[in-house]
């Protein structure tokens, strides 16, 4: 029979291999999946992970795929750490729409003002409304034990709503004959995040996720919260008896991740989406946290595992496009892609054994 | 406005149907929960059921085989979780969002070809007499048989966790497996168990809506339920009678707020939406001030469980 | 990024999307909002994609891509199929409307179709809408002849014009034929849930509406009435958007269709013969981009003969619905004794007509 060993330390190989692992595993299957559907999967595959970074317009997909890829580096790099601490947000994708209203909300007051400061001040009132929206559980935590988990998820559709006014009420344009959707932020200068160099897809919210990154980085490698940080999430007794405080942890976790996710949302609705409207969650927030794991809650895994889930995105829109594969079955394959992903995690926790255990 | 154009006879029986689909989902999540698992990934597991559901009554005829087949989809997709999750120990909270992932693109494409057609729907049973009873003959004795099977199975489910002793070592795994480990539970096979009777429960939630409620195939049909599930599974904070309280009162919202707007009534549509999950917080709220210490929230919820001997 | 920067980078690579010979087909491309799957509004426009395939054969190549988000996601969606070569580009959703202006600026050579918008920013933008008003006044005037509780209901999507326009026909028509009509509007705040859809429906039939209209996509309304009536109610549904054949003859027993096939032919025809022009287009009956649909035997002979009798008028330019005298809500005057509504009246409707109670939400 087979059994699970668990390692002293995680394996160093498998962790970096495993990943690797995962993604053949996908293409194996995914591309059955295909050939399944009548399409020729080589064809298929190479429209998804090739045709983004090395085809023919490749020019322009690199360039989308930081656009994609950057928000959900953004929100999972704060995420990562509270996940490493032990501390639940998966209310992600509620700070992130919160954010993006709150920053809306700060510019549009404002209309038609041309003033230079219009965007830095939307840029703080997003960071604050999701640091703010992430503030709810972490205080009702640490105030009275709430679990984070289900206040946090529950917020999210509280904030669906919120973003439902918005779109079809107080925010709406008022020049757009009754149609739902805020009036068109990235095209009103004072309010616009702009690609910062051209055709690189590079805007504001590209920079505040490689800053956070790095961040997260020398936080969890130099700094005395990150070693505490790591503690808590390892050995909470042990955390407490070397003096860290439980509450302090809780809020600074809860609020870095949902002021970032509010960065998020609000470089998102100023940039690429460009306006409040119903449809703006698009489920970042909650891709994130896949993200986060995906990388193994480690900054520059993050990266990498964003980058990846933007290769899909991008690639597997492109071969809808293109081959006419079904976007069922394209989220399906990205579906396979996680679960494999999180399958083959466990080798590098865990040593697999083969035959009769001692005590099994 | 004309409130007294609301029958409150046809209101509580449209909420019944509005609620049953959460009602059944929130139950088998409350399952999984009680044994320490949290499957995050009920949306996915009602849209295969309602995809497989309505696949299968279109094929075989009958809206029973539907909704067999709605349980085992969604049971099977349960099973896939459960395989991660307690197999090979990934986490819990990433694998249930990427079940709901793979679900909603599984369940289009298995529904590609299933757009449009209409499913025979399941009757209303006919009780005679009792059903022409005034206000209860309607609320009561006017259902299609699903509604009645989600309500003895609320009972049920109340009855097993209260009573039996499958019940008791249901709840001791959930509250600390590595105390019923020791006492010589399987801890991995009581949760499989209760996984797979969850994912069934969704499955059929799932399917109710695709062969009842609504009833057809459209992509993305569940459009958000499995969450509401969740919630009111925290709403009724892991007891049986609560969900079918929490499922009424979620369900009749939207019942309700369509009904007052059809009565002219000028409804604030997003704050009434948005009451279910506030109520919810609210709720967990109270049940942490008087608990004091993570609520009633089994105490393992979302722990790996992994023998080390 | 510049356009001139983005211009050059495909200009260098030799592909910029009308860098085709004259001999090779002409390629259109399709932006759509849902799954073909709709049964409604996106299955349309997939109709009419595969009547151009029907009408030009090998002189076009299609290619379309489905439930494509409003937002960033479109923009990209719609830039790729401009760079895969498409000659002209079909977005058909109104939350298209700034990415098909922003990707047109980038590729003058391209054509792009916006539909429901108003924005025509580039010279290479055109817009196109169907005046579904025109078929709403032919099932205002069968839901007049049928109802017995003089209550219509109307599922509404969202407030907007196009809504209104609707509501404000379908109640004048009806109202014509039966003067003791009340008009009973639900706002669901979507153009396609199943669910919803149903509920909002069944809401209506308890509170003794008997015939509806939808303005939301989905067959769930049908299948409420038709429930209904399996338990002895007596309701009637019109299709929306496609036939929704499949509920006849009754609930449904008419049915107004989006047919999108002649303007599909005539423009990719246009891009063809180099007479592309950009344009903002509002068919209706008389260019067969508004079609009722079948109406069925439910209906007594008198309604289907008044409906008939509209439809003919409609189209051939005699009858406009909205001719006055008609007062708005408050009582005021909005057209004299004979005057007809302007397109750019219409255009921005955020009026009910007298006679019909509530709000419009804003």
């Amino acid at each position: 029979m087979i059994r699970l060993e668990r390692r002293p330390t995680p394996s160093r190989v498998w962790g970096a291999a495993s990943p690797l692992l995962a993604v053949a595993l996908t293409m194996v299957s995914g591309g059955l999946m295909f050939a399944a559907l009548g399409q020729d999967p080589l064809e298929a595959l190479r429209t998804i992970f090739w045709d983004p970074v090395l085809g023919e317009f490749a020019w322009y997909f690199r360039a989308q795929l930081l656009v994609k890829a950057a928000p959900l580096i953004l929100i999972a790099a704060g995420l990562a750490i509270g996940f490493r601490a032990g501390i639940w947000n998966i209310g992600a994708e509620g700070q992130y729409i919160v954010g993006a209203i709150a920053g809306a909300a700060a510019g549009l007051a404002f209309y038609p003002s041309e003033s230079a400061l219009i965007f830095p001040l939307m840029v703080v009132c997003g960071a604050l409304g999701g640091f703010l929206w992430a503030m709810i559980p972490a205080v009702l935590k640490v105030t009275l034990g709430t679990n984070e988990i289900l206040v946090s998820l529950m917020l999210v559709y509280v904030a669906d709503n919120l973003l439902a006014s918005a779109a079809v009420g107080w925010l709406r344009n008022p020049d757009a004959v009754g149609f739902p959707g805020s009036r068109n932020l990235s095209q009103w200068e004072a309010s616009a995040n702009p690609e910062l160099i051209a055709g690189t897809g590079m805007h504001w919210g590209v920079v505040a996720a490689l800053i956070a990154v790095i961040f997260a980085h020398v936080l969890m490698t130099r700094h005395l919260m990150g070693f505490h940080i790591r503690l808590a999430g390892q050995a909470p007794r042990a955390a407490r008896f070397a003096g860290v405080a439980p509450a302090r942890l809780v809020l600074f976790c809860l609020g870095l991740s949902g002021l970032l996710a509010g960065l998020a949302g609000l470089f998102e609705v100023t940039g690429p989406a460009g306006q409040v409207s119903i449809d703006f969650a698009s489920g970042y927030g909650f891709t994130a946290i896949i993200v986060a794991f995906l990388g193994r809650l480690n900054p520059l895994g993050i990266v990498a595992a964003g980058l990846l889930m933007a290769v899909t995105y991008v690639g597997g829109d492109n071969a809808a496009a293109n081959l006419g594969i079904p976007g069922a079955a394209i989220s399906a394959f990205q579906g396979m892609l996680l679960f494999f992903l999180l399958a083959v995690d466990v080798l590098s926790n865990f040593r697999v054994r083969v035959g009769r255990g001692a005590l099994a | 406005m004309d409130l007294s154009a609301i029958s409150p006879t046809l209101l509580v029986a449209s909420l019944m149907v509005a609620a049953t689909p959460i009602l059944l989902a929130a139950l088998g999540e409350m399952v999984v929960e009680k044994a320490g698992v949290l499957n995050l990934g009920v949306e996915g597991m009602m849209i295969m059921g309602a995809v497989t559901g309505f696949v299968a009554a279109i094929e075989s005829g009958s809206p029973w085989a539907g909704f067999l087949a709605a349980a085992i989809g969604g049971a099977a997709m349960a099973l896939l979780f459960g395989f991660l999750t307690q197999v090979l120990l990934s986490n819990q909270v990433a694998t249930g969002l990427a079940l709901t992932l793979f679900g909603l693109g599984l369940s289009a494409l298995i529904g590609q070809g299933y757009v449009g057609i209409k499913a025979n729907s399941l009757g209303r049973v006919d009780l005679g007499a009792l059903s022409d009873l005034p206000f209860v003959g309607r609320v009561l004795f006017g259902h299609d048989p699903i509604v009645y099977l989600s309500l003895l199975l609320v009972a049920g489910v109340w009855a097993f966790l209260r009573f039996t002793r499958a019940g008791l070592i249901l709840r001791a795994v959930g509250e600390s497996h590595n105390a019923a480990h020791a006492l010589g539970y399987h801890v991995r096979r009581v949760r499989m168990t209760a996984i797979a009777f969850g994912g069934a429960c969704a499955g059929l939630g799932g399917a109710y809506l695709s062969l009842v409620r609504v009833p057809q195939w459209t992509e993305g049909m569940t459009a958000g339920a499995g969450w509401i599930a969740l919630a009111i599974v925290v709403f009724a904070s892991w007891r049986a009678e609560r969900v079918l309280v929490g499922a009424y009162l979620f369900g009749g919202i939207t019942v309700l707020q369509l009904n007052l707007q059809t009565a002219g009534a000028r409804v604030p549509v997003e704050l009434l939406s948005a009451a279910p999950y506030l109520v919810t917080i609210l709720v967990l709220v109270l049940i942490s001030i008087r608990a004091r210490r993570g609520g009633a929230a089994p105490a393992d919820l979302a722990r790996p469980f992994h023998a080390s001997t | 990024m510049t356009n001139k920067t983005f211009l050059a980078l495909a200009a260098t690579l030799g592909l910029t999307g009308a860098a085709l010979a004259q001999d090779d087909p002409i390629k259109a491309g399709f932006i759509y909002v849902g799954p073909i799957g709709d049964g409604g509004w996106t299955y349309q426009h997939d109709q009419g994609r595969l009547a151009l395939e029907e009408e030009y054969g090998d002189r076009v190549e299609t290619v379309y891509q489905e439930s494509v988000p409003e937002g960033a996601d479109a923009e990209r969606a719609i830039t790729q199929m401009a760079l895969g070569g498409a000659d002209i580009i079909f977005t058909t959703s109104f939350g298209y409307m700034d990415a098909t202006n922003a990707v047109a600026e980038k590729f003058p050579d391209v054509k792009f179709e916006h539909a429901t918008g108003f924005k025509r920013d580039h010279p290479n933008v055109s817009t196109y809408d169907a005046r579904f008003y025109e078929g709403r006044a032919v099932l205002g005037t069968l839901a007049g002849h049928l109802t017995e509780t003089n209550k219509i209901g109307y599922i509404g999507s969202f407030p907007i014009p196009e809504n209104i326009q609707g509501i404000n026909s379908a109640y004048l028509h009806a109202k014509e034929v039966n003067p003791d009509v009340e008009m009973v509007v639900t706002w669901a705040y979507t153009w396609f849930d199943p669910a919803k859809e149903a509920d909002a429906a069944r809401a209506m039939i308890d509170q003794g509406v008997d015939v509806i209209l939808q303005h939301t996509d989905s067959t769930a309304p049908q299948a409420a009435a038709e429930e209904a009536n399996a338990n002895g109610g007596r309701v009637f549904t019109f299709g929306q958007a496609s036939d929704m054949a499949e509920f006849k003859p009754e609930p449904r027993v008419a049915s107004i269709i989006d047919n999108w096939a002649p303007y599909y032919i005539e423009r990719v025809g246009a891009v063809m013969d180099g007479t592309w022009e950009q344009q903002a287009s509002w068919g209706g009956m008389a260019e067969g981009e508004v079609v009722i649909g079948e109406i069925t035997d439910a209906v007594p002979e008198e309604a289907k003969a008044a409906a008939e009798e509209m439809i003919a008028n409609i189209t051939d330019g005699s009858y406009h619905p909205f001719t006055g005298p008609i007062n708005k809500q408050d009582g005021s005057e909005w057209l004299a004794e004979g005057e007809v509504a302007e397109d750019g009246e219409l255009a921005g409707m955020d009026f009910y007509v007298e006679g019909i109670t509530g709000d419009i939400p804003n």
